[in-house]
Formats: structure tokens, sequence, C-alpha cells
């Protein structure tokens, strides 16, 4: 099993015999935590100074995608740093599973022992804030003079606060306040067959679309008296495989302009117009034409065989596409090399709008009580985002880096021009996979952050899951299914016990409603407080000179 | 007296029908159970049931847990099986256990998915025993042993592509502390190399198994023990490791 593992824990991804229950438990404390107004309040202020006198051990959780080459940048990036702050130890555990991430931040928030900064999703911090004071809050460090992007007292030179794209920069605004700093994106791609797509008497567009997909893939299904696939002369044939089935379902959606949740956690996902998406998806499942990561395998290791035409996967997982590609758990006997594979834009409702998802890895920092050490984490976190970091991370997969100052740096322009010279880092699939998102970052999307957001996105992928299987399985699928189904769904990812509680992000000047009734009381008390202040001292100066005056 | 043995029939009846509501089945209720032969011939994605043995499983979690059995004509892997903590700590090597489920395939790996099963009570118990297959792990014949427990001896350990006697997965990027996958690569007396796998979920770092092959060195010879688990190709999940001494 080699390429990211069989996945096989997701959402709490918690290994060896860890319990959901345990994990619920934890959150459960957290709560309750938040609700009672936390052990310690540890606002923080930024230092006038950062004091290199005292010594400083930081504690960074990486991500990263069972690749060696970007734990070693990690490494490098940590050693760098500590050698411009010698009075900073950056000490890195490892993480192949944001899942696993999440839970250990979940669990060592509960015991006071988070990390100073881990890389992690947005929807993952929507969970971190539910404890108080946790999670730092960076809306004002970023503009800070001298320590903030960009800022006077840097001892390297990071990306000013323009700099950062500000599409991604959008992300982690979690209810209109900002809590973590993108890494690195990617996008989802779509890689072709194209020599099996002519072959069956079609021409690739620039612009695919689901049409399009469904056709030529039912096409393929056509077989010889033997019972092998015309256009692959073997047994096996999945034309259409889809990685991220929760992505699809929140694509197509937003392609049609359908939301899948507000802003503030209502779902709105089980309806009509999802429904419509499913039976058209259960039409090709029926026919075996469409398949999922989850029930057949790798779309990179069917289409690497000439088993599969269109496969979806992540920018992110571009080493891996292609038989030519520097990565692949296939035997080199097993790939059909004589096809020319190309990287499209993921299928598109509307090509004259096309949407695709942004999504990737962003970092975030846990408060301290100690200002200097959190200073030295929001120092080491700017580290990550410098040109030398960001382009090298990038060059490991298809992601992008997040400032344009690294899209304008002339080593990587040079290494964007570069595709093909290599199977290794200039890898052209690779490389193409990186344009094609580097040209649409206007055309990618973000999906709303609150509490319970990451279970909405299993849920979205689950019907899909669920209706290929069935179909598969030639069991009927109509409008009683998809009630079934619905009501399932809402019951297996506790959607039903969801509050709306969190604001989307991407929304800085977010409504947050009306004010509680304790905090509206509590604001008058204090307005009250300051009148009662102002009225006494009047009192008193009158007086004063009432009497100054009488004594003249 | 009729009304005295009417009482008789309906509570033995009613006896009956507790029983059946229980996740306990008696021997003689075997209907529409699958032998081997026929699971094998079925198709896939198609609805399958099998009485079969338990022979390890993987860690519990979320209801669910993966499962090895075998048969004497035959073994089954339980994809992440509908199973409460409490009935987990059950699945004890030789249980026997009744399982429904859907026959799929999963890179080449053929296995029982969204799979229920209740505990079969009829007094008996298997433990496989290991099918040597030191002379077959390069063969086409190999895949007919899938998912069986099955010994190899006097193979080889080799260097991994990063230079290693193994990797903590399969591109050294884990680590320990991480209980991650080990992986190593052994070679037969022909020339064969395989790749071996250590599944942390079934053997995690506090087994002795963990702990041997993190002392392995390339050059040493091992006798090997596991069940034939496949991705894309033979991949077995090793369970027991004798190590000769240099």
């Amino acid at each position: 099993m080699m390429f990211f593992e069989r996945i096989k824990k997701s959402l709490f991804g918690i290994a060896g015999r860890a319990s959901l229950a345990g994990a619920l438990t934890v959150l459960c404390g957290l709560l309750l935590t938040g609700c009672h107004g936390g052990r310690v309040s540890k606002s923080f202020e930024i230092p006038e100074e950062f004091d290199t006198s005292e010594n400083i051990e930081l504690t960074f959780w990486a991500k990263n995608d069972t690749n060696k080459t970007q734990t070693e940048i990690y490494e490098k990036a940590a050693r760098d740093f500590e050698s411009l702050y010698p009075n900073v130890k950056i000490n890195i555990r490892f993480y192949t599973d944001y899942g696993k991430i999440y839970n250990d931040v979940i669990t060592n928030i509960a015991t006071g022992t988070t990390p100073n900064i881990c890389i992690t999703y947005p929807d993952h911090i929507a969970t971190y804030l539910t404890g108080v004071d946790q999670v730092l809050e960076l809306t004002d460090i970023i503009d800070n003079e001298k320590y903030g992007l960009g800022g006077s007292e840097l001892r390297f030179d990071g990306p000013k606060k323009d700099e950062i794209v500000a599409k991604f920069l959008e992300e982690c605004y979690i209810g209109g306040s900002l809590y973590a700093m993108p890494y690195m994106r990617s996008t989802e791609a779509l890689y072709v067959n194209k020599t099996y797509v002519e072959k069956l008497g079609y021409e690739l567009p620039d612009e695919v679309t689901w049409d399009f997909i469904w056709e030529v893939s039912d096409a393929a299904m056509e077989k010889n008296a033997d019972d092998t696939f015309k256009v692959n002369g073997q047994n096996v044939m999945i034309p259409f495989i889809y990685k991220s089935t929760d992505n699809m379902m929140i694509q197509m959606l937003r392609q049609k302009g359908w939301d899948y949740t507000t802003g503030d956690g209502e779902v709105l996902l089980f309806n009509d117009n999802t429904k419509s998406l499913l039976f058209e998806i259960a039409d090709h499942a029926g026919k075996r034409s469409f398949s999922t990561f989850k029930i057949s395998s790798y779309p990179g290791n069917f289409l690497n065989a000439g088993q599969c035409i269109f496969a979806v996967d992540s920018t992110a997982g571009a080493t891996w596409m292609g038989p030519e590609a520097p990565l692949s758990d296939i035997h080199d006997n097993a790939k059909v090399k004589d096809v020319e594979v190309v990287v499209r834009k993921i299928p598109q409702f509307d090509t004259e709008h096309p949407l695709m998802i942004s999504q990737g890895p962003s970092m975030c920092i846990f408060n301290k009580e100690d200002p200097q050490v959190v200073l030295a984490s929001w120092l080491f976190m700017q580290f990550l985002l410098t040109d030398e970091v960001q382009i090298s991370y990038a060059q490991t997969e298809g992601y992008i880096p997040v400032t344009t100052k690294a899209h304008n740096n002339p080593e990587y322009i040079d290494y964007l021009g570069r595709g093909g010279e290599d199977n290794k880092k200039y890898y052209s699939i690779k490389l193409d996979a990186t344009k094609m998102f580097l040209d649409n970052i206007g055309n990618t999307f973000i999906t709303p952050v609150f509490n319970g957001s990451a279970s909405v996105r299993d849920a979205a992928g689950q019907l899909i899951e669920s209706t290929t299987k069935s179909m598969r399985r030639n069991q009927t699928v109509d409008d009683d299914y998809m009630e079934k189904l619905y009501s399932e769904t809402v019951s297996l990812y506790r959607l039903d016990q969801l509050g709306a509680s969190t604001a989307g992000k991407g929304r800085k000047a977010e409504d947050l409603g009306p004010l509680p009734g304790g905090a509206k009381a509590l604001l008058i008390s204090l307005g009250s407080i300051w009148i009662l202040i102002i009225m006494y001292f009047c009192y008193i100066n009158i007086k004063r000179r009432l009497f100054n005056k009488n004594n003249e | 007296m009729k009304k005295k043995l009417l009482s008789v029939l309906l509570a033995g009846a009613m006896a009956l029908s507790l029983a059946a509501c229980g996740n306990s089945t008696p021997a003689a209720d075997n209907e529409g159970v699958m032998t081997y032969a026929e699971y094998a011939a079925a198709d896939l994605d198609t609805e399958v049931t099998v009485e079969t043995y338990v022979q390890a499983h993987q860690s519990w979690w979320d209801n669910k847990v993966t499962v090895y059995t075998q048969d004497d004509d035959g073994a089954y892997f339980l994809y992440e099986l509908q199973c409460s903590e409490e009935d987990a700590e059950k699945l004890v090597p030789g249980t026997k256990i009744r399982v429904s489920g859907f026959k799929s395939e999963w890179s080449g790996e053929v296995e029982i998915v969204d799979a229920k099963f209740e505990f079969v009570d009829d007094g008996t118990s298997f433990i496989a025993s290991p099918v040597d297959l030191t002379d077959k792990l390069a063969s086409d014949d190999l895949i007919n042993y899938q998912n069986q427990l099955f010994a190899a001896n006097g193979l080889t350990v080799v260097a991994r592509p990063s230079g290693n006697a193994f990797d903590y997965k399969w591109d050294n990027s884990g680590s320990h502390d991480e209980n991650s996958d080990l992986y190593f690569d052994v070679q037969d007396a022909a020339g064969n190399t395989i790749t071996l796998t250590i599944e942390s979920y079934l053997c995690d770092n506090t087994t002795d198994i963990y702990e041997t092959v993190e002392n392995l060195n390339v050059g040493d010879t091992v006798d090997v023990e596991g069940y034939l688990y496949w991705y894309e190709g033979a991949n077995p999940h090793i369970v027991g490791m004798g190590v000769h001494p240099n």
C-alpha cells in the first residue's frame, strides 16, 4: 500500500486504540470549557521588541503528503530560521494525516499542551476556536510595523500583506477575524487519456463539460466479443473515476449556483437540486462508466494502467498521474505507456464561467502565556511564507505558492517554463496542473467554515458514494431511495445536531446577529459606570472651582 | 391438558424467537450461507453470506473493525465490518461468525464490504495453519491464496529504494511515534523481490513484530508468516517473523 495508504480512518483519523467516544468526550469538555470562560485567558499583546536573549523552544506540527522531500524542506526551514534567530529552537513533529493533527490538537487543548504552530485546515480551526483564546487572532499582528507581514524588524525577506494572494487569505478569516495564514494551495484537475478519447472518435476540447465526460465515458464501455473493452483491449475499464467525491458534489452544486450550506452553518444539501445531480451520476454508475476512489481505488492507478480515461484528483497529486509519472503504485509492466495524458480544468456546466475549489493547508498559532513565545511563533510562520520555502515546497507537487511575491520570483517563473525537461522536478503533467491552477486563481471558490462544516463536506461525498454503490449493486435508485439516503446521511453525520454557530469565511464584515441579552446588559452596565465616573469627576471639579472662587 | 401443551409450545416458540433476536445463531440455521467456492464464483458487487472463522483483526474504531478470517477452504478479508467495541473484543482467533455483505474489489484485493455479522455458537473453532508459499511468491498461482495465512522461509532482506532495510511508510516519510506502517523488501532464492508490510492497525508499534522489523539489517535471512493481502499485487501483512542468526 504505497500512495497515501488506503483511507482507513477518516474524520478523527485516530490511529491505534483511541476511540471516537474519547475524542467526543474531549470535544464536549472543550465546549464546556468554552461555555465557562476557559481556564486561563492569554490575550496576546505584541511586545515592543522581540527579546533575542530569551531562549525559546517552539513545537511545529507539520503535514506532508507522504513525500520525503517535503519533510526535508520543513527541516531546512527550521534550521534556516534558527540560524537567523539563534535563541529559537524549532521541534517538528510530522504528520501525513490532517485528521490525526486535528485529533491531537483537540486532545492537547484539553491538557493545555498544544503545539505553537500547526498546519491545519480552516474547517478544523473552527473547532479549535471553541476553546477560549486557544488560537491566536492574527488580524492585528499582520499589520504591525515592526513584526507584521514585511515588517521593518524581520531578519528575512518575507511577503507584505498585499503580496499574499487575496483569495487565499480570505479563506483564513473565520467569523470576520483572521485565525490562519495560507501555506500552500491546490485545486482539482482533470487528467485525461487523450489518446483513448480520440480513439473513441471524439476531439478533446480545451474546456471539458460534464456532458462530454458522461458521453465519452459511456461510449468507452463498448466491448469486444471476448468481453474485453474495445478502447483498451483489457478486461478492466472504468472511464471516469473521481478521487474526492465531497469535492465533486460541492463543485457541481457551486457550478450550478446552488449552495450546499449557508455561511453560518445552515445545511442546504438535501434538496431536489442535489437529487437531480445524484440521478445523473447514478445513471453512469449503473453503466459502470463512473466510479470513485473509495469504491475502486486511486484514479491514477487505473489511468496509468490504461484502464481509465478521465481521472479527477488534486493538483497536489499530479506526480502520480500519467504512465511516466515519477511516483506510481503499479508495476512498470502494468503501465500502458503509448498514450498521451493531458491536464484540463475539472468538468464544468458553464465553460464561460468555470469554477473550481481552492483547497490546501493553512497554518495557525496557538496562544501561550509568554508573548515572546507567541511572537517567535508568528515570526516562524512568516518565515514559512518566504520565497525559498514557498517555491521549494510547491515544486514537490502541483501546489502553488500562496504569495504573489513567489509567483513573480524569477526562479519560480523559470521553473514553470521548464516542463518536460525531466520526469522528476520538471515533470510535465505536474507543471501543466500547476499552470492550470495559476491561470484560474480567479475562478476558484472556497466553502463556508463553521464548527461542523467538515461533517457537511463528508456528507456531500457520502451521497455520491452511496448512490454509486447502490447502482453497482443493482438496487433501485428512485425518489424513495433518495429520501431514505438523505435521512440516513443526516443521521450518520449528526447534521441535525449542528448549530448555526460561526459565520462564513472570507467575509470580514460578517453580520453576527443581535447581541445576546447578557452581553447587552454588560455593555449597558459598563456605559452606566463610565457615565457615573464622569459625572463624579465633573462634580469634584465644579466643587473645587467653587471652593477656589470663594477663597479668592 | 391441551391448554398445558399449548402453553408449553408457545413458551418454546417464544424462547426460540428470543434466541433468534440475539446475536448468536444455532448451527443448523445456515440457509443462504455460501461455500467458499460459491463465494469465489460470485460476481463483484453482489450480496454474499459466509460462515468463517476469525484469525485476526485490526484495531476497532468508530463501530468498525477490519477482520482476517479463514476456514478449511479459503480466506475472507472483511473490510470495516460493522461492529460494536464490545463485540470486537469477542472476535478472538478461532471464533465462528456469519457475515453478510457485498463482495467487492479494491486495487486487486477481493473483500467483503458494508457487512454485518453475528456470532455462530455451534461449538466449532478453527485456527488456520500457514500454507507454505516460499516457492510461489512470484507465481501466477499466488492470487489463489489471497488473504490466507501463509509462511515463506529463507528470504533475504534487501535494501529499499531509500537504502534502508525497512521504511516507515512506503517512502520513509513516517515514524515510529506516528505508528506508521513498516515496509521491507525480501528476495526469495530465485531472486524475486516482494514488499512485505507491517500493517500498524494490525500490529502496532508496541508489538514484538514491529520491533523485530525495526531491527532488521540488509542481508538478514528471515522466515515470515502473515496474511496474503493484495494491493496492486501481493502486499502481505506480516504478523510473525524469525531472523536467522548470522
